[in-house]
């Protein structure tokens, strides 16, 4: 492989030229999906009003941001990873292996989850029993465990409509599934009474993945693209139900009709009272070593939780953020770069 | 002798066949004939529906993102609010933050409201404020830090609406839509109708959509194209200064100079592999060589081109061998003939030669690269860049977009108005295309030579 040869030293030159010059100095931010709008909208706003650059977002999801976070300390390495789920022991562990020892945690706010179909549909209320009997792969019917057989919203519950079944659920890379199996799913497991009929006859363990198997004969239909992409499948498949973000569905009202769960019609203010059950809350990971060696970082950070951008006033909650009660103490410990205890 | 009974049964197939009535067997060949033109025809209309529908959808939904709508208001800035101590000290105004300018906005647009007589019924305040683009009280603030003597004058700005208004004006936004929409309302669509109606908006050509960097979420309108280009460009001069005379080079070692043995044709067979692997492997390979190994920044267009790079060396190298190859083995004896070294008759006569079929292959491997963005996701170029890259060299190791990664970003945005802009940077990108496919043939016909 004479040219590869060729290439490779050639390329070698330009890349010994290259580590003198590098000396960054914009913030490099990657990770989650669901919070890259909340963070573009920051470090847009950051460049505008300071004198440092605007950082750089990347998306990528929150895994695969936190890896990237992980890799070490260092001008090459990121900054800032954004994540819809907190940080787990495991990759907190792969950090300190590879020299990030001191993460500082920030809270942003909450994010709710919520189920939209059609404008010109049915109107739903739904419940997590509902979910659950549409669209586990096992439910209990006359105290027996059978094969998830329904076709229709109405046989689930009478008073749904009689519309059928077709639900568009985020696929498995997205921190999104993982709350929606946990807090509708399962929960509607236990709601519904199947998790004792499963414990009864399945056992401990076999019961708890039975809880959160999904169907597999198509109603139910993993989307690993964006909340776009559900969207798209709703206009072709009007019967359809899509999972989607509440800051997705607070832009495309003129196209969804949100469903109540439990009885709340999902809001910034229904979430942030804690009346609608499904919402998560959403970070960012930051490396406190670069705190001083990468200019504007601690500014950013400050920045990104003050009451002007992420307050209930400011912009990020007129994008869908629900702004945490808590932001003043989230403020205070980014002002003393409080880092993860563990 | 069977030559008795011969004619006998000869003559009864002549008189059979003629010239002028066809008989089963041709009629049968001429069908099948027949039928396989209608198959190429077929085949042909398919792929013209086919490209006809995708220039129709994206240029329905994208050329909207070539023109804007503007509102043109005098804006008083208000001295109290943009400098308390009164001094023009431009470190204290710097201090004023965007939110500032907003609420200038917002006044300066109450102030024409009231002295035009415009009162719609049922309209919000927000409905009024919402109507100028977040975008525009960015730029209001970097004009008063350019020149500070501005404070306390009533200006006129000429500002961008927010996408919402835009995309009434261009189509996407209807009143019906507007009542279930929670960004707009049909009162603030009929207040932009009355701002139209006095002359002060209006809808026109968009130069800054090729000029502007990208926008966060909030501000479709403002969202431009101008750093994916620079990115792209950047990344075409790094791909056209090391692969051109990287692949041109071992092409013509392997064409002309290298022995033909078993070592040769592995490096063969492999290019050829190398052609066909798919573009993620080289963006793996971008990654743990020039990121990790060599220490190069993230999202740079440096790394992009290096990665581009390896993947469009076999292309131009095939390219280039198929060109020399091409040219007449007896160009090549008559130089060696009178007198030429080996290096001379292949840098004299036959590369001026199989110049245009080397050109031709380098600008379409340029295309391809120019299209690609799987690599790019590995090396961080799919990212959010607000800030222009600087001039080269520098700007090469700057953080820069690219614009396939532009259309794959935007086409995740949730708000609707970032597909309109996705399909404007679609439109840009083919015209790129095209203008390259275009100077490819163009250098073909001019240098090309026939025997």
């Amino acid at each position: 492989m004479k040219s590869a040869k060729l290439a490779v030293s050639a390329l070698a030159m330009i890349a010994a030229s290259a580590t003198v010059a590098s000396a960054r100095d914009q913030i490099q931010v990657s990770g989650s999906s669901t919070v890259l709008p909340y963070a573009t909208i920051v470090a847009e706003a950051f460049g505008e009003n300071t004198d440092f650059p605007t950082p750089v977002v990347e998306s990528g999801g929150s895994s695969a941001g936190l890896k990237k976070f992980c890799e070490g300390v260092g001008e090459n390495t990121i900054d800032i990873a954004n994540s819809s789920r907190p940080i787990k022991s495991s990759e907190v562990e792969a950090c300190k292996t590879a020299g990030v020892a001191d993460i500082m945690e920030v809270r942003i706010g909450y994010d709710g989850i919520v189920f939209a179909s059609d404008i010109a549909g049915n109107d739903f209320q739904y419940t997590a029993a509902d979910w659950f009997n549409a669209l586990a792969a096992k439910v209990v019917k006359d105290g027996k465990v059978v094969d998830n057989t329904a076709t229709k919203w109405n046989e689930i519950r009478a008073d749904l409509p009689d519309q059928e079944i077709l639900a568009f659920v985020p696929g498995t890379k997205h921190g999104t599934r993982e709350v929606f199996e946990e807090k509708v799913i399962a929960a509607g497991c236990e709601e519904s009474g199947a998790a004792e009929a499963f414990k009864a006859e399945l056992g401990e363990e076999a019961a708890e993945e039975a809880c959160m198997a999904l169907r597999t004969d198509g109603k139910s239909v993993d989307i690993d693209g964006d909340y776009t992409e559900t969207l798209a499948r709703i206009q072709s498949a009007k019967n359809g139900i899509g999972v989607f973000g509440l800051s997705f569905y607070e832009n495309n009202t003129d196209k969804l009709k949100v469903g109540t769960f439990a009885g709340v019609t999902p809001s910034t203010e229904t979430i942030a009272k804690g009346e609608y059950p499904v919402s998560r809350p959403l970070f960012f990971y930051v490396k406190k070593a670069h705190i001083g060696e990468i200019q504007g970082l601690k500014e950013f950070v400050e920045f990104f939780v003050s009451d002007e951008l992420a307050g209930p006033e400011g912009p990020l909650a007129a994008y869908g953020l629900v702004s945490d009660p808590e932001l003043a103490a989230t403020q205070a410990a980014v002002a003393s770069e409080t880092t993860l205890t563990n | 002798m069977t030559d008795a009974t011969f004619p006998a049964s000869a003559a009864a197939p002549q008189s059979k066949s003629s010239l002028l009535v066809v008989d089963e067997r041709t009629r049968k060949r001429n069908a099948a004939e027949k039928r396989f033109r209608a198959y190429g025809l077929s085949a042909i209309a398919i792929a013209l529906i086919a490209l006809v529908v995708l220039m129709y959808s994206i240029f329905s939904d994208g050329i909207g993102a070539f023109r804007q709508t503007y509102l043109e208001i005098p804006v008083t800035l208000d001295a109290a609010q943009l400098d308390k101590n009164g001094n023009r000290n431009p470190e204290d105004i710097k201090k004023v933050l965007t939110t500032t300018y907003g609420k200038l906005l917002d006044q300066s647009l109450q102030a024409v409201m009231t002295q035009n007589g415009i009162t719609i019924e049922g309209i919000a305040a927000k409905d009024v404020s919402d109507l100028i683009s977040k975008e525009a009280s960015a730029q209001l603030r970097n004009r008063v830090l350019a020149n500070p003597d501005l404070v306390g004058q009533t200006i006129d700005a000429r500002v961008l609406v927010n996408g919402r208004v835009d995309g009434y004006y261009k189509g996407r936004v209807s009143m019906e839509s507007a009542a279930r929409d929670s960004n707009t309302s049909p009162a603030q669509l009929q207040l932009a109708d009355a701002l139209k109606g006095k002359g002060m908006l209006s809808t026109e050509w968009n130069w800054s959509f090729l000029t502007n960097p990208d926008a966060s979420d909030q501000r479709p309108e403002a969202a431009g194209v101008g750093v994916a280009i620079l990115g792209s460009l950047y990344m075409m001069l790094v791909v056209l200064f090391l692969a051109v005379p990287i692949g041109v080079a071992a092409s013509i070692y392997l064409e002309e100079f290298a022995p033909k043995n078993r070592l040769t044709d592995i490096i063969e067979v492999n290019i050829s592999n190398l052609a066909a692997v798919p573009s993620i492997v080289f963006g793996i390979l971008g990654l743990a060589a020039f990121i990790n190994f060599a220490g190069l920044p993230q999202s740079a267009p440096i790394v992009g081109g290096l990665v581009l790079t390896l993947m469009t060396l076999p292309t131009i190298i095939i390219a280039t061998r198929a060109a020399l190859k091409a040219v007449p083995p007896s160009i090549r004896d008559a130089a060696l003939g009178v007198g030429a070294s080996k290096m001379q008759s292949v840098f004299h006569h036959v590369l001026p030669l199989a110049m245009p079929g080397i050109l031709t292959g380098t600008i379409i491997g340029l295309a391809q690269a120019l299209g690609e963005t799987a690599p790019l996701l590995l090396i961080g170029m799919v990212a959010f860049v607000k800030n222009f890259p600087a001039a080269p060299m520098e700007g090469l190791f700057d953080p820069a977009s690219a614009l396939p990664v532009q259309v794959y970003n935007w086409t995740q945005r949730a708000d609707p108005a970032f597909m309109e802009r996705a399909s404007g940077a679609i439109i840009v990108l083919l015209v790129f295309l095209l203008c390259m496919n275009l100077i490819a043939i163009f250098l073909r016909r001019k240098f090309e030579r026939r025997w």
